[in-house]
């Protein structure tokens, strides 16, 4: 599985785990790892364990955040390795997430 | 699956034998053609077409072996399995058979047990085989329908895309010709003004759906920056049409350039694309035109941030731009090309006319191959004289409009700091079609006596400043910074349009509520013609028929002249 998916004791919190390339083929799984369960009051992204991000996973983020209320939306992304910040970095992303 | 019906074709020179496989065979409910050798075989195999043979090895005329060759050539690309019917049994006899095309054996005494499991294995060989082809011809259909639907839409696409001026002697690109359905777009067209609006953009994923948006994206181009449009309005529409037609996941990332060769300098805004770059004439470090940006299509237009940054070239000077398929090369071990490899090859390049040439021979030499997502883009700083921008299209009627008004209008700081009322006023002028032939200097006259009376009056900045490279990001950093703490102020423009004789004059007076200044001090300067500031009271006097100041540099009055229409 590429796409492992945990929601804290409480249920406020929902973290999702990306293995391997971060790209269209895991579109499925990722947005079945939000779309199943109650919306969360805070989502981490946890990209320790990918190896990849393409611009599609920029477009997967940008679902996520819709998904759990845009703007007024709650999600870091962490553990980014530093070639995966950089793509997110060129996009700005870190305007939208919260990016460690 | 119940068993098949097939034909069979049973080849076997003994009567006796033939006989007896004929009986097995149609016993297994097979339909039976038979043949006394190998010559008959393949006429018959021509004439019907059984789907499966059965062939002795040794017949007169003509033997199963070449039997079987020639009947594998007739059946082309279909499975037509033969089974040789044999008592042969040194090995290299059977070889043989397999060796002339024979799929199978099946040794005497025949076994009806054994010969049907066999012709049902065949058939399932032949089946999977039919199915194949079938598939694959499905694909290729699809495929070349693909192409076809492609081709058309480029052809639609190319005429919207390249109505602008990318054909331009100091634009050079580089695009695959289907860039299109990688989401790629490179769009550049003339302001009525004489600059240059550029813009390099990239859509999220590949194929269709990175191509639908690109049309939109062109259109509102190509007419807002017709219309005068600044980047900052232009940009706001894109963001806000994006935003509205593309699903959530879909965004542009888009560097867009508005280049002034008159003026000398270029306003960037990126966001998303890789740094494009400013490249010096001598082959100094290149300077970075850094992503500060969320894309095209992510952000509500509430919350999107239209600022640019403006920058000074000199000419020779050249931009650069790329899209994300050379820094995002990857070699086998998943090694990114990046952009420390390209900074290196830029700054080896020695000779302009072959940086293209290096980039992509530095993109093979990494990763073994090219590949064809990739779009380059290099604009040279020319003198605006050696650039000629196609006269104005205009879709009314040509019939002449009312030649003799007046109007006058007051911009307070509020609107000053938030509208750019340039466009409005310049289709207003439109009207007047004996100025059509002047309109390129009218625009720029009209943005130089604007952005005067902005800059220099309402918000006092010195455009001495503007002397150095720092100086000029200071000068519009303050600009920003003075823009919006502004609480008053104004700028009262003045239109008067009357005829004369068979033709006719327009006046334009601009007011503004700054300090004002020593008009024969500045004219009298001697012009800094390679400088960064100054340039623009020069182009006014270039380009109008008259101009004067008055109030103590606060009002200024421009007149354009025209003859009666041909």
């Amino acid at each position: 599985m590429g796409v492992i998916s945990e929601l804290s004791q409480d249920g406020k919190k929902l973290t999702i785990k990306v293995k391997g390339r971060f790209d269209f083929g895991k579109h499925q799984e990722f947005r079945e790892a939000y779309e199943r369960n109650a919306q969360p009051a805070s989502v981490v992204v946890d990209l320790k364990e990918a190896t990849y991000l393409d611009s599609s996973a920029l477009g997967m983020l940008l679902l996520l955040r819709d998904h759990v209320g845009g703007d007024d939306s709650e999600i870091r992304v962490v553990n980014t390795s530093s070639d995966v910040r950089k793509i997110l970095a060129i996009s700005n992303f870190d305007k939208l997430f919260d990016i460690s | 699956m119940p068993d098949a019906v097939l034909t069979v074709l049973i080849a076997e020179d003994s009567a006796t034998d033939r006989m007896l496989l004929a009986r097995i065979v149609s016993k297994q409910g097979h339909a039976v053609l038979t043949a006394e050798n190998g010559e008959q075989a393949v006429a018959l195999f021509a004439e019907q077409r059984p789907q499966l043979v059965l062939l002795d090895a040794l017949m007169p005329v003509m033997d199963g072996f070449e039997a079987a060759r020639q009947i594998k050539a007739l059946a082309g690309e279909a499975l037509v399995p033969i089974i040789f019917l044999t008592s042969l049994s040194e090995e290299e006899a059977l070889v043989r058979c397999l060796e002339a095309g024979g799929d199978d054996f099946l040794a005497k005494p025949y076994s009806p047990v054994i010969l049907a499991a066999k012709i049902k294995a065949m058939d399932r060989l032949r089946r999977l085989q039919a199915t194949v082809l079938e598939q694959r011809d499905q694909i290729a259909r699809h495929h070349h329908h693909l192409l076809n639907e492609q081709r058309v839409a480029k052809a639609v696409f190319d005429k919207v895309a390249h109505a602008g001026c990318l054909s331009s002697p100091n634009i050079r690109y580089l695009q695959s010709p289907y860039a299109l359905f990688n989401g790629d777009l490179l769009l550049a067209a003339f302001t009525p003004s004489g600059d240059m609006h550029v813009l390099l953009g990239d859509f999220t994923g590949h194929g269709l759906p990175a191509a639908v948006g690109a049309m939109p994206l062109a259109e509102v181009f190509y007419g807002m920056t017709a219309k005068g449009y600044g980047l900052a309005e232009t940009l706001r529409e894109m963001n806000a049409k994006l935003k509205r037609i593309l699903p959530v996941d879909m965004f542009c990332c888009a560097l867009l350039l508005n280049l002034s060769f008159s003026r000398r300098m270029v306003e960037v805004w990126n966001g998303g694309m890789p740094d494009g770059y400013v490249l010096d004439t001598d082959g100094g470090e290149p300077l970075p035109l850094v992503s500060r940006h969320l894309p095209l299509g992510v952000l509500a237009p509430e919350r999107f941030d239209d600022s640019t940054q403006v920058l000074p070239l000199a000419l020779g000077q050249r931009l650069f731009l790329l899209s994300d398929g050379v820094v995002d090369t990857s070699d086998d071990n998943d090694q990114l090309f990046g952009v420390e490899r390209l900074r290196r090859v830029l700054v080896a390049n020695r000779q302009p006319e072959l940086l293209f040439e290096e980039v992509l021979g530095a993109l093979e030499a990494f990763r073994g191959c090219c590949r064809d997502d990739v779009s380059l883009l290099e604009i040279g700083i020319v003198d605006p004289d050696a650039l000629s921008p196609p006269p104005m299209t205009y879709s009314d009627s040509g019939q002449c409009a009312p030649l003799d008004w007046s109007s006058q209008f007051e911009f307070r700081a509020d609107t000053l700091k938030r509208f750019n009322p340039l466009p409005y006023l310049l289709q207003l002028l439109q009207e007047i079609h004996g100025l059509r032939t002047q309109s390129g200097a009218l625009h720029s006259v009209l943005n130089e006596l604007y952005s005067n009376a902005l800059e220099h009056g309402v918000l006092g900045l010195d455009s001495a400043l503007k002397r150095d490279a720092r100086g000029f990001a200071e000068y519009y950093r303050q600009r920003n910074e003075r823009l919006q703490a502004l609480n008053s102020g104004y700028i009262r423009l003045r239109l008067r349009v009357e005829p004369q004789g068979l033709g006719g004059r327009l006046i334009i007076e601009v007011e503004d509520s700054g300090k004002g200044f020593d008009v024969n001090k500045v004219l009298g300067r001697p012009l800094v013609e390679q400088g960064l500031y100054g340039r623009g009271l020069n182009l006014i006097r270039r380009l109008s028929r008259h101009v004067e100041w008055a109030d103590e540099g606060r009002r200024v009055c421009v007149e354009f002249t025209w003859e009666a229409l041909a």
